[in-house]
């Protein structure tokens, strides 16, 4: 039974700046947090689609941009991977829904630290206005790939959008990192020390672990991805030579030499892995949740999940090597990393099993949240059978310039985690707004989205497997890739319909946020503790009350209780 | 306000003794920093600052992790020589000055010793300070020598002492990209100063909050957790001193 107690240590604000600007709020900044992804995924999702034109009109005069060059096109996929993989799979999952909802579902009136939140949310905005700034500089933006291999992005005379544009990226990437490690350090704290009565690690549900972890893995990948950017900026600005080895540029001999490459990409994959389980723990997180709620069952292998999920993020820093077969390494290296690598498939595979588990008999409710923890099932499992191909180093070499890798990781890392972020929003938008989403219009943006998403992906695996090279701007006229054109185009048309469908979503947001229909406080019959509050949530979370937890997170179908689920705050049936 | 309980017997506690700290621990443990049963105490407080600030430390390591481990690799990689036609190793050498770099360690072990009294002190103060409100009991003058202003003072020497080392550097002819071996050097030891500033600042609050009269449990804690910081400075320079000596 909640008691009574004073708990928030700062006061509800009434001003507009400080409760919706500069709010300590971890409520406020969960949405702010969310609405900068969600501009930041229109950004990314133009530019690709600009890409995806380019490639099969080539010669198309844009507005604005006019004819895009190759230059152009390395600036336009440079960005599009770093707004995507930094400023959309990061921020949202963890940042907006990591923030918005792990506090209330450990029975807390806020995050740990509130004023390192804030200041964390607006290190991240400062970041992605720096990163954007890198189109207008002179030269424009970078042409290194979100990857920023050197030499090419060391030297600021290697190409167009390598002088400032490249120093913005880079600075733009250590800011970003301190934001994620002062984020992170809150959800370890919070997750740690504000967890309510009876609300023991075990009883935790599956979502507040796969923020708590993936808050771990961000405090020890972010580090060194700053360590990296800060050589990458002496390199390139005061004539270091820690990546640079002995090179020239159109004929001119550059001073920098002896440095190494390499330590750049084993620096950078060092964070660069972690980070694909940044970007899609959250998401397995929020699957289960929804698959449990959906299906009316408890998780199937509450323990396994977690400790999956556990087992996943620890490989997860073993493996940064199998980014780098083609670098040369020892075959006795490649080895190592390629058996661990293959390792991540069985806690991934106990993940499915168990996914598959939750949902099989279960009285399942197609709700739009539902059908997108399933959709992310799906595409948890067709990006990832093509992960042990990958982990072969002698399927990589072949593989790895070509489209097939481009195919697997949007599969897995990209939609994958946008699915989540897609059933996170359907699932916890009536807690957020108070309104519910449109069932019909969620359906619709589903099945195109699902449908489109295997469209543009599927066939570029075979493309990958045909031949066609990854990052070539045009490759029309190139002989062998003729009889793939066809392909390519359907692959952009399909991009296209994707896209489009989008705008069913936003107008579906905001319409719902002031139309739709009032929701009640659990209208998804869920047990976790953010459904025993008000709906939006009070500003101290549970107003002036903290809950004491009773049960697991995932009682349904008890025998012998009153509803087909039990709350976690409920005293009376002890559940499963 | 937040209340203060105290959580340990005022005897128990003085120069030397440990200071009351809550286990770690949430909801699970019964003595969560939200259980129905919790009041806001400064224990609470302290122990979650604390457990921030392990995490910083974390990241902070992770972060001369990799440079140590970029040190390492650069400075065993072969490089190729064009004059020589041939594989050779470019490190190189910096004459580092020694001895100031030894008087400025000294300074700082011996400013982590201060700032280890300033936090005994103000825990000292942090649990007499609710006996003062029992009527009729008095403690007499308190005087208490101001070792966060030494602390503050040694700091600042000891940044003025690296920058005298870095000027030294530039005097004899070494800058941050004349060979690899400077470069690691001046990297290593900036690092190092920028984080040190950031307790720097972590101090000066600290000094601050005395000053601005803030409670003193809060004083208590930003001491606190400034301390620990500051002895993960000390840890940390001995580090990056040994590295560089050691593995020139």
């Amino acid at each position: 039974m909640a008691t009574p107690v004073t708990v928030h240590a700062h006061a509800a604000p009434q001003g507009f700046i400080r409760k919706y600007i500069f709010s300590l709020d971890h409520k406020v900044i969960g949405l702010q947090y969310f609405f900068l992804a969600l501009t930041a995924v229109w950004i990314g999702m133009v530019l690709s689609l600009l890409m995806r034109i380019h490639m099969i009109w080539p010669d198309q005069v844009w507005p604005l941009i006019g004819e895009i060059k190759p230059e152009a096109y390395l600036a336009l996929m440079t960005m599009h991977g770093t707004i995507m993989v930094f400023f959309v799979l990061t921020t949202a999952p963890q940042g907006g829904f990591g923030n918005y909802v792990l506090p209330i579902q450990i029975g807390a009136p806020d995050m740990a630290f509130p004023v390192l939140n804030m200041l964390s949310f607006w290190t991240t905005f400062v970041g992605f206005v720096v990163l954007l700034a890198a189109f207008f500089v002179t030269g424009g933006a970078p042409l290194h790939g979100w990857t920023g291999y050197p030499p090419l992005s060391a030297l600021q005379s290697a190409g167009p959008g390598e002088a400032l544009g490249a120093d913005l990226w880079i600075t733009s990437i250590a800011i970003f990192c301190l934001a994620s490690l002062m984020g992170a350090l809150n959800f370890i704290t919070t997750t740690l020390d504000l967890r309510a009565k009876g609300m023991t690690m075990m009883r935790m549900p599956l979502t507040v672990w796969s923020w708590f972890i993936t808050a771990i893995l961000g405090l020890l990948a972010f580090g060194v991805l700053l360590s990296a950017g800060i050589l990458l900026l002496l390199d390139r600005n005061l004539g270091t030579s820690f990546y640079v080895p002995q090179v020239m540029v159109n004929g001119q001999m550059m001073l920098h030499k002896g440095g190494s490459p390499l330590l750049w990409q084993h620096l950078f994959w060092f964070f660069g892995h972690p980070e694909v389980y940044i970007a899609i723990l959250p998401g397995m997180g929020v699957a289960s949740q929804i698959l449990s709620t959906f299906s009316r069952k408890p998780i199937f292998g509450y323990k396994a999940m977690v400790y999956a999920m556990l087992s996943i993020g620890f490989f997860g820093f073993m493996v940064w090597g199998h980014h780098m077969f083609m670098s040369g390494m020892s075959p006795y290296s490649a080895f190592a990393f390629s058996i661990l690598t293959m390792c991540i498939g069985v806690p991934s595979a106990i993940k499915t099993f168990n996914w598959l588990g939750t949902m099989w008999k279960g009285r399942i409710r197609f709700h739009t949240p539902m059908l997108y923890a399933i959709g992310f099932v799906s595409l948890f499992v067709s990006g990832g059978l093509s992960g042990p191909f990958l982990a072969q180093p002698v399927l990589d070499i072949p593989l790895h310039d070509t489209a097939f890798v481009p195919a697997h990781f949007h599969l897995i890392m990209g939609v994958a985690a946008i699915f989540g972020i897609f059933a996170a929003t359907y699932y916890w938008f009536p807690k957020m707004f108070g309104r519910m989403m449109n069932e019909t219009l969620g359906r619709i943006h589903f099945f195109i989205t699902l449908a489109g998403t295997y469209a543009i992906f599927m066939p570029m695996h075979w493309l990958g497997l045909a031949g066609q090279t990854r990052r070539y701007s045009q490759f029309t006229e190139v002989a062998y890739l003729q009889k793939l054109i066809p392909l390519n185009t359907f692959i952009t048309y399909a991009a296209i319909i994707t896209i489009a469908a989008q705008f069913i979503f936003v107008i579906n947001l905001f319409w719902s946020m002031f139309k739709g229909p009032k929701a009640s406080d659990n209208p998804w019959d869920a047990t976790t503790l953010e459904w025993t509050t008000a709906t939006p949530p009070p500003h101290d979370n549970f107003g002036g009350v903290t809950p004491v937890v009773h049960n697991g997170p995932y009682e349904y179908g008890v025998p012998g209780a009153a509803k087909d689920y039990v709350m976690q705050t409920d005293p009376a049936v002890g559940g499963h | 306000m937040a209340t203060y309980t105290p959580t340990t017997p005022v005897d128990g506690i003085g120069r030397g003794h440990k200071p009351p700290v809550p286990p770690l621990g949430g909801g699970d443990e019964g003595r969560g920093g939200n259980s129905p049963d919790f009041i806001p105490n400064y224990g609470a407080r302290l122990r979650r600052a604390r457990l921030g600030l392990f995490c910083a430390v974390v990241t902070v390591c992770m972060v001369f992790i990799s440079l140590t481990s970029a040190y390492i690799v650069r400075q065993g990689m072969p490089t190729f020589d064009d004059a020589s036609n041939s594989y050779i190793h470019d490190w190189g050498m910096v004459r580092l000055p020694w001895v100031l770099l030894a008087i400025n360690t000294a300074i700082l072990l011996v400013s982590s010793l201060t700032m280890e009294l300033a936090r005994r002190n103000a825990a000292r103060l942090a649990a007499l300070d609710p006996v003062k409100s029992i009527p009729g009991v008095s403690l007499g003058k308190e005087t208490s020598f101001p070792w966060l202003g030494v602390t503050v003072l040694l700091g600042f020497s000891f940044l003025a002492g690296q920058w005298l080392a870095w000027g030294e550097l530039h005097d004899r002819g070494f800058y941050m990209n004349t060979n690899p071996s400077s470069s690691f050097a001046f990297l290593l030891t900036i690092t190092h100063a920028i984080h040190l500033t950031g307790g720097m600042i972590a101090l000066l609050w600290a000094a601050s909050a005395s000053l601005l009269r803030k409670p003193v449990e809060s004083r208590r804690i930003v001491v606190d957790i400034t301390a620990w910081y500051w002895h993960f400075m000390a840890v940390l320079w001995v580090y990056i001193f040994a590295l560089l000596g050691l593995a020139r």
